[in-house]
Protein backbone atom coordinates (compact mmCIF):
# COMPACT_ATOMS: atom_id res chain seq x y z
CA UNK A 1 0.00 0.00 0.00
CA UNK A 2 1.07 3.81 -1.06
CA UNK A 3 1.51 6.58 1.04
CA UNK A 4 -1.54 8.10 -1.12
CA UNK A 5 -3.40 5.19 0.33
CA UNK A 6 -2.39 6.02 4.03
CA UNK A 7 -3.23 9.40 2.74
CA UNK A 8 -7.00 8.67 1.65
CA UNK A 9 -7.40 6.62 5.22
CA UNK A 10 -7.91 10.02 6.76
CA UNK A 11 -10.97 10.73 4.28
CA UNK A 12 -13.14 8.12 5.71
CA UNK A 13 -15.43 9.36 8.58
CA UNK A 14 -15.52 6.06 10.32
CA UNK A 15 -11.36 5.89 10.73
CA UNK A 16 -11.29 9.95 12.23
CA UNK A 17 -13.91 8.46 14.56
CA UNK A 18 -12.39 5.59 15.18
CA UNK A 19 -9.05 7.39 16.02
CA UNK A 20 -10.52 9.97 17.85
CA UNK A 21 -12.93 7.85 20.06
CA UNK A 22 -10.04 4.94 20.32
CA UNK A 23 -7.08 7.47 21.38
CA UNK A 24 -9.62 8.94 24.35
CA UNK A 25 -10.13 5.52 25.36
CA UNK A 26 -6.88 4.63 24.75
CA UNK A 27 -5.51 7.21 27.20
CA UNK A 28 -7.56 6.51 29.95
CA UNK A 29 -6.55 2.94 29.74
CA UNK A 30 -3.00 3.86 30.20
CA UNK A 31 -3.71 6.48 32.84
CA UNK A 32 -5.85 3.55 35.08
CA UNK A 33 -3.55 0.69 33.48
CA UNK A 34 -0.52 2.33 35.07
CA UNK A 35 -2.14 1.98 38.80
CA UNK A 36 -3.35 -1.03 37.60
CA UNK A 37 0.11 -2.74 37.25
CA UNK A 38 1.47 -0.92 40.70
CA UNK A 39 -1.50 -2.12 42.71
CA UNK A 40 -1.52 -5.63 41.84
CA UNK A 41 -4.77 -5.29 40.17
CA UNK A 42 -4.69 -6.12 36.83
CA UNK A 43 -6.77 -9.08 37.89
CA UNK A 44 -9.43 -7.33 39.03
CA UNK A 45 -9.28 -5.14 35.74
CA UNK A 46 -9.81 -8.58 33.83
CA UNK A 47 -13.03 -9.16 35.90
CA UNK A 48 -14.59 -6.27 35.19
CA UNK A 49 -14.18 -7.15 31.65
CA UNK A 50 -15.85 -10.25 31.81
CA UNK A 51 -18.69 -7.96 34.18
CA UNK A 52 -19.10 -5.89 31.97
CA UNK A 53 -20.47 -8.94 29.61
CA UNK A 54 -22.70 -9.98 31.48
CA UNK A 55 -23.54 -6.24 32.15
CA UNK A 56 -24.59 -5.89 28.42
CA UNK A 57 -26.11 -9.19 27.97
CA UNK A 58 -28.65 -8.63 30.58
CA UNK A 59 -29.55 -5.29 29.68
CA UNK A 60 -30.14 -6.83 25.90
CA UNK A 61 -32.17 -9.67 27.56
CA UNK A 62 -33.91 -7.68 29.77
CA UNK A 63 -35.04 -4.66 27.29
CA UNK A 64 -32.82 -2.30 28.64
CA UNK A 65 -30.19 0.05 27.00
CA UNK A 66 -27.03 -1.86 26.07
CA UNK A 67 -25.12 1.29 27.70
CA UNK A 68 -26.48 1.68 30.89
CA UNK A 69 -26.66 -2.25 31.21
CA UNK A 70 -22.50 -1.88 31.08
CA UNK A 71 -22.19 1.58 32.95
CA UNK A 72 -24.40 -0.11 35.96
CA UNK A 73 -22.58 -3.28 36.46
CA UNK A 74 -19.09 -2.35 35.56
CA UNK A 75 -19.31 0.93 37.69
CA UNK A 76 -21.13 -1.16 40.84
CA UNK A 77 -18.71 -4.18 40.58
CA UNK A 78 -15.40 -1.91 40.64
CA UNK A 79 -16.48 -0.01 43.72
CA UNK A 80 -17.40 -3.12 45.57
CA UNK A 81 -14.01 -4.85 44.53
CA UNK A 82 -12.29 -1.87 45.58
CA UNK A 83 -14.36 -0.83 49.14
CA UNK A 84 -14.11 -4.74 49.88
CA UNK A 85 -10.05 -5.59 49.35
CA UNK A 86 -6.72 -4.93 50.40
CA UNK A 87 -3.97 -4.26 48.45
CA UNK A 88 -3.80 -7.63 46.22
CA UNK A 89 -6.95 -8.68 46.17
CA UNK A 90 -8.06 -12.24 46.67
CA UNK A 91 -7.67 -13.69 43.46
CA UNK A 92 -9.77 -16.83 44.27
CA UNK A 93 -12.72 -14.99 45.44
CA UNK A 94 -12.44 -12.76 42.31
CA UNK A 95 -11.81 -15.73 39.67
CA UNK A 96 -14.45 -17.61 41.32
CA UNK A 97 -16.83 -14.93 41.24
CA UNK A 98 -16.35 -13.87 37.41
CA UNK A 99 -16.42 -16.90 35.87
CA UNK A 100 -20.20 -17.59 37.16
CA UNK A 101 -20.55 -13.79 36.15
CA UNK A 102 -19.74 -15.03 32.64
CA UNK A 103 -21.66 -18.28 33.43
CA UNK A 104 -24.79 -15.54 33.68
CA UNK A 105 -24.08 -13.57 30.42
CA UNK A 106 -24.26 -17.09 28.21
CA UNK A 107 -27.44 -17.23 30.41
CA UNK A 108 -29.08 -14.23 29.19
CA UNK A 109 -27.14 -14.49 25.52
CA UNK A 110 -29.40 -17.46 25.10
CA UNK A 111 -31.99 -15.63 26.66
CA UNK A 112 -31.77 -12.75 24.25
CA UNK A 113 -31.34 -15.11 21.34
CA UNK A 114 -33.89 -16.96 21.47
CA UNK A 115 -36.52 -14.61 22.91
CA UNK A 116 -35.31 -11.46 21.73
CA UNK A 117 -36.09 -10.25 18.03
CA UNK A 118 -32.73 -10.84 16.79
CA UNK A 119 -32.24 -7.30 15.55
CA UNK A 120 -28.83 -7.01 17.19
CA UNK A 121 -27.32 -9.83 16.28
CA UNK A 122 -23.89 -9.33 16.33
CA UNK A 123 -24.30 -7.27 20.07
CA UNK A 124 -22.39 -10.33 21.19
CA UNK A 125 -19.43 -10.31 19.49
CA UNK A 126 -19.50 -6.41 19.32
CA UNK A 127 -19.45 -6.39 23.24
CA UNK A 128 -16.88 -9.57 24.02
CA UNK A 129 -14.41 -7.71 20.48
CA UNK A 130 -15.97 -4.33 20.37
CA UNK A 131 -16.27 -2.63 16.90
CA UNK A 132 -13.69 0.60 16.57
CA UNK A 133 -15.57 1.15 13.07
CA UNK A 134 -18.82 1.27 13.61
CA UNK A 135 -18.36 3.99 16.22
CA UNK A 136 -20.62 7.59 15.04
CA UNK A 137 -20.46 10.50 15.77
CA UNK A 138 -22.68 11.03 18.71
CA UNK A 139 -20.73 7.49 20.20
CA UNK A 140 -17.48 9.53 19.28
CA UNK A 141 -18.58 12.58 20.83
CA UNK A 142 -19.60 11.09 24.02
CA UNK A 143 -16.29 8.70 24.21
CA UNK A 144 -14.06 11.76 24.25
CA UNK A 145 -16.08 13.24 26.68
CA UNK A 146 -16.36 10.74 29.12
CA UNK A 147 -12.64 9.78 28.33
CA UNK A 148 -11.81 13.30 29.43
CA UNK A 149 -13.72 13.19 32.64
CA UNK A 150 -12.36 10.02 34.04
CA UNK A 151 -8.94 11.08 32.77
CA UNK A 152 -9.19 14.49 35.44
CA UNK A 153 -10.63 12.03 38.00
CA UNK A 154 -7.59 9.91 37.77
CA UNK A 155 -5.13 12.75 37.56
CA UNK A 156 -7.13 14.49 40.14
CA UNK A 157 -6.55 11.24 42.84
CA UNK A 158 -3.37 10.57 41.47
CA UNK A 159 -1.24 11.74 43.71
CA UNK A 160 -2.68 10.42 46.84
CA UNK A 161 -3.57 6.96 45.24
CA UNK A 162 0.47 6.85 44.72
CA UNK A 163 1.19 7.49 48.16
CA UNK A 164 -1.39 4.75 49.56
CA UNK A 165 -0.12 2.32 47.11
CA UNK A 166 3.55 2.87 47.76
CA UNK A 167 2.80 3.11 50.88
CA UNK A 168 -0.56 2.06 52.70
CA UNK A 169 0.55 2.15 56.49
CA UNK A 170 2.05 5.35 56.47
CA UNK A 171 -0.57 7.19 53.87
CA UNK A 172 -3.35 5.73 56.40
CA UNK A 173 -1.65 7.18 59.93
CA UNK A 174 -1.29 10.33 57.96
CA UNK A 175 -4.96 10.50 57.29
CA UNK A 176 -5.43 9.50 53.32
CA UNK A 177 -8.77 7.83 53.15
CA UNK A 178 -6.93 4.95 51.26
CA UNK A 179 -10.24 2.26 51.07
CA UNK A 180 -12.20 5.24 49.81
CA UNK A 181 -9.26 5.88 47.48
CA UNK A 182 -9.10 2.38 46.07
CA UNK A 183 -12.75 2.32 45.93
CA UNK A 184 -12.85 5.15 43.32
CA UNK A 185 -10.22 4.45 41.56
CA UNK A 186 -12.16 0.86 40.29
CA UNK A 187 -15.25 2.43 40.02
CA UNK A 188 -13.04 4.60 37.31
CA UNK A 189 -11.80 1.71 35.87
CA UNK A 190 -15.34 0.10 35.89
CA UNK A 191 -16.40 3.46 33.35
CA UNK A 192 -13.10 3.23 31.55
CA UNK A 193 -13.81 -0.37 30.79
CA UNK A 194 -17.53 -0.02 29.80
CA UNK A 195 -16.96 2.87 27.57
CA UNK A 196 -13.62 0.42 26.35
CA UNK A 197 -16.04 -2.57 25.70
CA UNK A 198 -17.84 -0.88 22.47
CA UNK A 199 -14.51 -0.14 21.00
CA UNK A 200 -11.71 -2.33 21.79
CA UNK A 201 -14.42 -5.51 23.18
CA UNK A 202 -14.86 -6.16 27.18
CA UNK A 203 -12.11 -9.27 26.70
CA UNK A 204 -9.10 -6.93 25.16
CA UNK A 205 -9.93 -3.88 27.33
CA UNK A 206 -7.31 -5.65 29.78
CA UNK A 207 -4.40 -5.83 27.11
CA UNK A 208 -4.46 -1.81 26.71
CA UNK A 209 -4.45 -1.61 30.68
CA UNK A 210 -1.45 -4.18 30.97
CA UNK A 211 0.63 -3.57 28.12
CA UNK A 212 1.18 -0.06 27.72
CA UNK A 213 1.93 0.54 31.82
CA UNK A 214 3.89 -2.52 31.93
CA UNK A 215 6.13 -1.40 29.07
CA UNK A 216 6.20 2.39 30.51
CA UNK A 217 7.31 0.70 33.64
CA UNK A 218 10.23 -0.80 32.26
CA UNK A 219 10.91 2.24 30.08
CA UNK A 220 11.65 4.59 33.25
CA UNK A 221 11.41 3.83 37.51
CA UNK A 222 10.27 7.69 37.85
CA UNK A 223 6.39 7.20 38.77
CA UNK A 224 5.16 10.01 37.15
CA UNK A 225 7.09 9.70 33.91
CA UNK A 226 5.64 6.20 33.83
CA UNK A 227 2.19 7.50 34.35
CA UNK A 228 2.07 9.83 31.85
CA UNK A 229 3.98 7.72 29.57
CA UNK A 230 1.48 4.76 29.29
CA UNK A 231 -0.93 6.50 27.80
CA UNK A 232 1.34 7.89 24.83
CA UNK A 233 1.94 4.23 24.51
CA UNK A 234 -1.60 3.10 24.82
CA UNK A 235 -2.58 5.64 22.25
CA UNK A 236 0.25 4.57 19.60
CA UNK A 237 -0.72 0.83 19.98
CA UNK A 238 -4.44 2.40 18.62
CA UNK A 239 -2.99 4.19 15.57
CA UNK A 240 -0.59 1.92 14.66
CA UNK A 241 -3.42 -0.51 15.14
CA UNK A 242 -6.27 0.98 13.34
CA UNK A 243 -3.73 1.70 10.29
CA UNK A 244 -2.58 -1.96 9.65
CA UNK A 245 -6.55 -2.66 10.09
CA UNK A 246 -7.00 -0.27 7.22
CA UNK A 247 -4.14 -1.50 5.24
CA UNK A 248 -4.76 -5.52 5.81
CA UNK A 249 -8.47 -5.77 5.49
CA UNK A 250 -8.20 -9.40 6.78
CA UNK A 251 -7.15 -8.44 9.88
CA UNK A 252 -10.16 -7.12 12.62
CA UNK A 253 -8.89 -3.64 14.33
CA UNK A 254 -9.27 -5.47 17.45
CA UNK A 255 -6.52 -7.56 16.62
CA UNK A 256 -4.18 -5.70 14.92
CA UNK A 257 -4.46 -3.16 18.38
CA UNK A 258 -3.99 -6.00 20.78
CA UNK A 259 -0.82 -7.41 18.49
CA UNK A 260 0.60 -3.24 18.69
CA UNK A 261 0.19 -3.22 22.14
CA UNK A 262 2.00 -6.78 23.04
CA UNK A 263 5.06 -5.40 20.53
CA UNK A 264 5.20 -2.13 22.31
CA UNK A 265 6.07 -4.00 25.49
CA UNK A 266 7.81 -6.61 23.85
CA UNK A 267 10.32 -3.93 22.34
CA UNK A 268 10.12 -2.63 25.90
CA UNK A 269 10.99 -5.47 27.54
CA UNK A 270 14.08 -6.05 25.21
CA UNK A 271 15.43 -2.73 25.30
CA UNK A 272 15.51 -2.47 29.34
CA UNK A 273 16.61 -6.00 29.27
CA UNK A 274 19.95 -5.35 27.48
CA UNK A 275 20.45 -2.17 29.73
CA UNK A 276 19.64 -3.98 32.74
CA UNK A 277 22.49 -7.00 31.90
CA UNK A 278 25.20 -4.23 30.92
CA UNK A 279 24.87 -2.28 33.71
CA UNK A 280 24.87 -5.44 36.01
CA UNK A 281 28.06 -6.65 33.88
CA UNK A 282 29.16 -2.89 34.54
CA UNK A 283 28.61 -3.21 38.24
CA UNK A 284 30.23 -5.99 38.69
CA UNK A 285 33.20 -5.10 36.67
CA UNK A 286 34.24 -2.38 39.92
CA UNK B 1 -37.25 -29.33 20.27
CA UNK B 2 -36.17 -30.09 23.64
CA UNK B 3 -36.99 -33.96 26.17
CA UNK B 4 -38.95 -33.19 29.14
CA UNK B 5 -37.47 -34.36 32.81
CA UNK B 6 -39.64 -36.55 34.80
CA UNK B 7 -39.29 -37.21 38.24
CA UNK B 8 -37.77 -39.95 38.18
CA UNK B 9 -34.36 -39.82 37.83
CA UNK B 10 -33.99 -43.22 36.68
CA UNK B 11 -35.83 -42.98 33.35
CA UNK B 12 -34.11 -39.24 32.54
CA UNK B 13 -30.54 -41.01 32.60
CA UNK B 14 -31.68 -43.61 30.52
CA UNK B 15 -33.17 -40.63 28.13
CA UNK B 16 -30.04 -38.57 28.42
CA UNK B 17 -27.85 -41.95 27.34
CA UNK B 18 -30.03 -42.41 24.65
CA UNK B 19 -27.93 -40.25 22.43
CA UNK B 20 -24.50 -41.12 21.47
CA UNK B 21 -23.54 -37.72 22.01
CA UNK B 22 -24.63 -37.35 25.65
CA UNK B 23 -22.88 -40.48 26.61
CA UNK B 24 -19.23 -38.83 24.87
CA UNK B 25 -20.09 -35.76 26.38
CA UNK B 26 -20.72 -37.75 30.02
CA UNK B 27 -17.20 -39.67 29.92
CA UNK B 28 -15.40 -36.30 28.62
CA UNK B 29 -17.15 -34.50 31.20
CA UNK B 30 -15.96 -37.38 33.98
CA UNK B 31 -11.92 -37.19 32.93
CA UNK B 32 -11.90 -33.21 32.39
CA UNK B 33 -13.84 -32.52 35.80
CA UNK B 34 -11.26 -35.01 37.81
CA UNK B 35 -8.26 -33.69 36.27
CA UNK B 36 -9.16 -30.32 36.52
CA UNK B 37 -10.57 -30.29 40.75
CA UNK B 38 -6.55 -32.20 40.99
CA UNK B 39 -4.21 -29.74 39.11
CA UNK B 40 -7.18 -26.65 40.40
CA UNK B 41 -6.32 -27.61 43.44
CA UNK B 42 -2.65 -27.37 43.39
CA UNK B 43 -3.37 -24.36 41.37
CA UNK B 44 -5.37 -22.33 44.01
CA UNK B 45 -2.70 -23.09 46.55
CA UNK B 46 0.02 -22.10 44.63
CA UNK B 47 -1.75 -18.83 44.03
CA UNK B 48 -1.59 -19.52 40.05
CA UNK B 49 -5.30 -18.38 39.43
CA UNK B 50 -4.57 -15.64 36.79
CA UNK B 51 -2.02 -17.60 34.68
CA UNK B 52 -4.58 -20.96 34.90
CA UNK B 53 -7.46 -18.52 33.45
CA UNK B 54 -5.01 -17.03 30.52
CA UNK B 55 -3.82 -20.58 29.40
CA UNK B 56 -7.46 -21.56 29.34
CA UNK B 57 -8.55 -18.74 27.27
CA UNK B 58 -5.37 -19.50 24.80
CA UNK B 59 -7.65 -22.48 23.80
CA UNK B 60 -9.97 -20.33 22.68
CA UNK B 61 -7.21 -19.04 19.22
CA UNK B 62 -5.92 -22.85 19.23
CA UNK B 63 -9.34 -24.46 18.11
CA UNK B 64 -10.21 -21.50 16.02
CA UNK B 65 -6.99 -21.71 14.46
CA UNK B 66 -7.57 -25.57 13.69
CA UNK B 67 -11.21 -24.78 12.51
CA UNK B 68 -9.39 -22.33 9.66
CA UNK B 69 -6.97 -24.82 9.27
CA UNK B 70 -9.23 -27.92 8.61
CA UNK B 71 -7.35 -29.81 11.47
CA UNK B 72 -9.43 -31.20 14.26
CA UNK B 73 -10.40 -28.75 16.77
CA UNK B 74 -8.91 -31.10 20.20
CA UNK B 75 -5.47 -30.78 18.77
CA UNK B 76 -5.59 -26.94 18.31
CA UNK B 77 -6.72 -26.58 22.38
CA UNK B 78 -3.80 -28.92 23.75
CA UNK B 79 -1.17 -27.11 21.11
CA UNK B 80 -1.87 -23.49 21.87
CA UNK B 81 -2.77 -24.54 25.91
CA UNK B 82 1.04 -25.90 25.75
CA UNK B 83 2.37 -23.13 24.10
CA UNK B 84 1.28 -20.87 26.31
CA UNK B 85 2.12 -22.62 29.03
CA UNK B 86 5.93 -22.30 27.75
CA UNK B 87 5.69 -18.83 27.21
CA UNK B 88 4.64 -18.08 30.55
CA UNK B 89 6.76 -20.77 32.07
CA UNK B 90 9.72 -18.80 30.58
CA UNK B 91 8.58 -15.38 31.11
CA UNK B 92 7.03 -15.20 34.43
CA UNK B 93 7.92 -18.26 36.29
CA UNK B 94 5.69 -18.84 40.06
CA UNK B 95 4.18 -16.03 41.59
CA UNK B 96 4.72 -17.15 45.03
CA UNK B 97 8.43 -15.14 45.38
CA UNK B 98 9.08 -11.61 44.46
CA UNK B 99 8.18 -7.73 45.31
CA UNK B 100 4.88 -5.88 44.91
CA UNK B 101 6.00 -4.29 41.75
CA UNK B 102 7.44 -7.77 40.13
CA UNK B 103 4.14 -9.43 40.84
CA UNK B 104 2.82 -6.42 38.63
CA UNK B 105 4.57 -6.65 35.76
CA UNK B 106 4.13 -10.39 35.82
CA UNK B 107 0.40 -10.15 36.38
CA UNK B 108 0.71 -7.64 33.46
CA UNK B 109 2.74 -10.10 31.09
CA UNK B 110 0.34 -12.67 32.21
CA UNK B 111 -3.18 -10.29 31.19
CA UNK B 112 -1.17 -9.25 28.22
CA UNK B 113 -0.72 -12.43 27.01
CA UNK B 114 -4.84 -13.48 27.32
CA UNK B 115 -5.72 -10.24 25.19
CA UNK B 116 -3.55 -10.85 22.84
CA UNK B 117 -4.72 -14.36 22.31
CA UNK B 118 -8.10 -13.55 22.48
CA UNK B 119 -7.63 -10.92 19.73
CA UNK B 120 -5.65 -13.56 18.32
CA UNK B 121 -8.96 -16.21 18.25
CA UNK B 122 -11.09 -13.23 16.82
CA UNK B 123 -8.81 -13.03 13.47
CA UNK B 124 -8.77 -16.85 12.79
CA UNK B 125 -12.62 -16.73 13.57
CA UNK B 126 -13.21 -14.12 10.93
CA UNK B 127 -10.64 -15.34 8.87
CA UNK B 128 -12.96 -18.74 8.79
CA UNK B 129 -16.09 -17.30 8.62
CA UNK B 130 -18.13 -19.42 10.84
CA UNK B 131 -18.88 -15.88 13.05
CA UNK B 132 -21.87 -16.15 15.70
CA UNK B 133 -22.64 -19.93 16.21
CA UNK B 134 -18.81 -21.09 16.34
CA UNK B 135 -17.70 -18.18 18.27
CA UNK B 136 -20.37 -18.77 21.16
CA UNK B 137 -19.81 -22.27 20.75
CA UNK B 138 -15.68 -21.96 21.45
CA UNK B 139 -15.86 -19.54 23.81
CA UNK B 140 -18.93 -20.78 26.31
CA UNK B 141 -19.14 -24.49 25.60
CA UNK B 142 -21.27 -26.90 24.01
CA UNK B 143 -22.68 -30.79 25.35
CA UNK B 144 -23.28 -31.82 21.49
CA UNK B 145 -19.60 -31.03 20.59
CA UNK B 146 -17.42 -33.99 21.97
CA UNK B 147 -16.28 -36.96 19.34
CA UNK B 148 -15.57 -40.30 21.06
CA UNK B 149 -11.75 -39.96 19.34
CA UNK B 150 -11.90 -36.55 21.25
CA UNK B 151 -13.22 -38.93 25.08
CA UNK B 152 -9.71 -41.03 24.08
CA UNK B 153 -7.20 -38.15 23.51
CA UNK B 154 -9.02 -36.36 26.56
CA UNK B 155 -8.13 -40.00 28.46
CA UNK B 156 -4.64 -40.27 27.30
CA UNK B 157 -4.06 -36.63 28.15
CA UNK B 158 -5.60 -36.53 31.52
CA UNK B 159 -3.62 -39.81 32.61
CA UNK B 160 -0.03 -38.20 31.40
CA UNK B 161 -1.00 -35.61 33.64
CA UNK B 162 -1.68 -37.44 36.72
CA UNK B 163 1.43 -40.05 36.52
CA UNK B 164 3.14 -36.08 35.54
CA UNK B 165 1.76 -34.86 39.03
CA UNK B 166 2.72 -37.90 40.79
CA UNK B 167 6.31 -38.10 40.10
CA UNK B 168 6.92 -34.18 41.16
CA UNK B 169 3.84 -34.27 43.82
CA UNK B 170 6.47 -33.85 46.78
CA UNK B 171 8.77 -31.32 45.55
CA UNK B 172 5.62 -29.57 44.14
CA UNK B 173 3.57 -29.23 47.16
CA UNK B 174 6.84 -28.31 49.31
CA UNK B 175 7.87 -25.20 46.97
CA UNK B 176 3.96 -24.40 46.85
CA UNK B 177 4.10 -24.13 50.56
CA UNK B 178 7.27 -23.06 51.40
CA UNK B 179 9.25 -22.07 48.14
CA UNK B 180 12.14 -20.46 50.26
CA UNK B 181 12.91 -23.05 52.44
CA UNK B 182 12.60 -25.92 49.42
CA UNK B 183 14.80 -23.92 47.36
CA UNK B 184 17.28 -23.92 50.27
CA UNK B 185 17.44 -27.88 50.44
CA UNK B 186 18.15 -27.73 46.63
CA UNK B 187 14.87 -28.84 45.01
CA UNK B 188 14.61 -26.95 41.62
CA UNK B 189 11.45 -24.77 42.57
CA UNK B 190 11.70 -23.26 39.11
CA UNK B 191 11.68 -26.91 37.04
CA UNK B 192 8.78 -27.75 39.09
CA UNK B 193 7.13 -24.43 38.51
CA UNK B 194 7.62 -25.09 34.53
CA UNK B 195 6.30 -28.47 34.49
CA UNK B 196 2.97 -27.66 37.01
CA UNK B 197 2.85 -24.58 34.22
CA UNK B 198 2.40 -27.36 31.30
CA UNK B 199 0.42 -29.40 33.30
CA UNK B 200 -2.06 -27.10 33.96
CA UNK B 201 -1.92 -26.08 30.27
CA UNK B 202 -3.26 -29.33 29.33
CA UNK B 203 -5.66 -30.03 31.80
CA UNK B 204 -7.02 -26.04 30.86
CA UNK B 205 -6.95 -27.45 27.32
CA UNK B 206 -9.13 -30.31 28.25
CA UNK B 207 -11.51 -28.46 30.32
CA UNK B 208 -12.30 -26.20 27.05
CA UNK B 209 -13.39 -28.67 25.38
CA UNK B 210 -16.17 -29.13 27.57
CA UNK B 211 -17.11 -25.95 29.33
CA UNK B 212 -15.62 -23.45 26.45
CA UNK B 213 -12.76 -21.16 26.63
CA UNK B 214 -14.20 -18.69 29.26
CA UNK B 215 -15.51 -20.91 32.04
CA UNK B 216 -12.85 -23.79 32.33
CA UNK B 217 -12.31 -21.45 35.01
CA UNK B 218 -15.19 -22.49 37.15
CA UNK B 219 -14.28 -26.05 37.28
CA UNK B 220 -10.02 -24.96 37.93
CA UNK B 221 -10.80 -22.37 40.50
CA UNK B 222 -14.44 -23.33 42.54
CA UNK B 223 -13.86 -26.90 43.20
CA UNK B 224 -10.28 -26.45 44.83
CA UNK B 225 -11.70 -23.25 46.19
CA UNK B 226 -14.64 -25.03 47.90
CA UNK B 227 -11.92 -28.46 48.98
CA UNK B 228 -10.04 -26.11 50.55
CA UNK B 229 -12.43 -24.69 52.93
CA UNK B 230 -13.53 -27.89 53.77
CA UNK B 231 -9.87 -29.84 54.18
CA UNK B 232 -7.00 -28.90 54.93
CA UNK B 233 -5.37 -32.54 53.98
CA UNK B 234 -3.69 -32.24 50.80
CA UNK B 235 -4.78 -35.86 49.45
CA UNK B 236 -8.27 -35.38 50.84
CA UNK B 237 -8.39 -31.68 49.34
CA UNK B 238 -7.50 -33.17 46.04
CA UNK B 239 -10.10 -35.87 46.20
CA UNK B 240 -12.51 -33.65 47.19
CA UNK B 241 -11.85 -31.25 44.80
CA UNK B 242 -11.93 -33.72 42.04
CA UNK B 243 -15.18 -35.24 43.29
CA UNK B 244 -16.87 -31.47 43.72
CA UNK B 245 -15.69 -30.89 40.14
CA UNK B 246 -17.03 -34.24 38.84
CA UNK B 247 -20.66 -33.86 40.27
CA UNK B 248 -20.65 -29.91 39.26
CA UNK B 249 -20.22 -31.65 35.75
CA UNK B 250 -22.09 -34.24 35.73
CA UNK B 251 -25.34 -32.34 37.45
CA UNK B 252 -24.36 -29.31 35.18
CA UNK B 253 -24.82 -31.84 31.95
CA UNK B 254 -27.91 -33.15 32.94
CA UNK B 255 -30.05 -29.74 33.38
CA UNK B 256 -27.85 -28.70 29.63
CA UNK B 257 -29.63 -31.48 28.27
CA UNK B 258 -33.38 -30.62 29.98
CA UNK B 259 -33.34 -27.03 29.50
CA UNK B 260 -32.93 -24.61 26.60
CA UNK B 261 -29.85 -23.07 28.68
CA UNK B 262 -26.07 -23.88 27.65
CA UNK B 263 -23.76 -25.84 29.79
CA UNK B 264 -21.31 -23.36 31.00
CA UNK B 265 -24.15 -21.31 32.70
CA UNK B 266 -25.45 -24.40 34.45
CA UNK B 267 -21.76 -25.57 35.64
CA UNK B 268 -20.58 -22.40 36.63
CA UNK B 269 -23.58 -21.55 38.88
CA UNK B 270 -23.30 -25.23 40.32
CA UNK B 271 -19.71 -24.79 40.76
CA UNK B 272 -19.49 -21.59 42.23
CA UNK B 273 -22.80 -22.40 44.60
CA UNK B 274 -20.74 -25.15 46.07
CA UNK B 275 -18.27 -22.84 46.70
CA UNK B 276 -20.21 -20.16 48.59
CA UNK B 277 -21.82 -23.07 50.60
CA UNK B 278 -18.01 -24.56 51.19
CA UNK B 279 -17.34 -20.40 52.34
CA UNK B 280 -19.94 -20.09 54.55
CA UNK B 281 -19.95 -23.47 56.01
CA UNK B 282 -16.16 -22.26 56.93
CA UNK B 283 -17.42 -19.47 58.86
CA UNK B 284 -19.36 -21.10 60.14
CA UNK B 285 -17.11 -23.80 62.07
CA UNK B 286 -14.58 -21.16 62.57
CA UNK B 287 -16.76 -19.05 64.68
CA UNK B 288 -18.01 -22.15 67.02
CA UNK B 289 -14.31 -23.30 67.22
CA UNK B 290 -13.53 -19.79 68.52
CA UNK B 291 -16.53 -20.22 71.11
CA UNK B 292 -15.19 -23.65 72.20
CA UNK B 293 -11.73 -22.09 72.34
CA UNK B 294 -12.51 -18.64 74.24
CA UNK B 295 -14.92 -20.39 76.90
CA UNK B 296 -11.72 -22.89 78.43
CA UNK B 297 -9.02 -20.35 78.57
CA UNK B 298 -9.59 -18.46 82.29
CA UNK B 299 -9.55 -22.32 83.66
CA UNK B 300 -6.69 -22.54 82.07
CA UNK B 301 -5.38 -19.44 83.38
CA UNK B 302 -6.61 -20.15 87.00
CA UNK B 303 -5.11 -23.49 86.90
CA UNK B 304 -1.39 -21.69 86.43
Amino acid sequence: MSLTGLGQMLHHAFIIHALLAGSAIAAVCGLAGYFLVLRGQVFAGDALGHVAYTGAMGALAAGLDLHAGLFATTIAAGVALGAGSARITDDVAIGSFFSWMLGLGVLFLTYYTTHGSGANGTANVNVLFGSIFGINVSATTTAVLLSAGLAVVLIVIGRPLLFATVDPAVAQAVGVPTRWLGAVFLGVVGATVAEASQIIGALLVLGLFAAPAAAAMRLTDRPWRAFWLAPVLAVAAIWVGVTLAYLIPAAPASFTIMITAAAIYLIAAIITRRERTSAQTASSDH
Amino acid sequence: MNPTPSWNLITDVQQMMAYTFMVNAVRAGAIVAVLSGAVGWLMVLRRESFAGHTLAVVGFPGAAAAAWLGAPIGSGYFVACVAAAAVLAWWAPGTAAGTAAEFGEQSAVIGTVQAVALATGLLFVSLYHGFLSGLTNLLFGTIAGVSSSQVVVLLVAAVICVITLAAVGRPLLWTSIDPATAAAQGIPTRLVAVIFLLVLGVAAAGASQVTGSLLVFALLVCPPAAAQRLTARPSLGIALSALIALAVTWVGMGFAFFTPYPIGFWVSSFAYATYLAATGYRAVLDRSHQRVSRSPAPEALAST
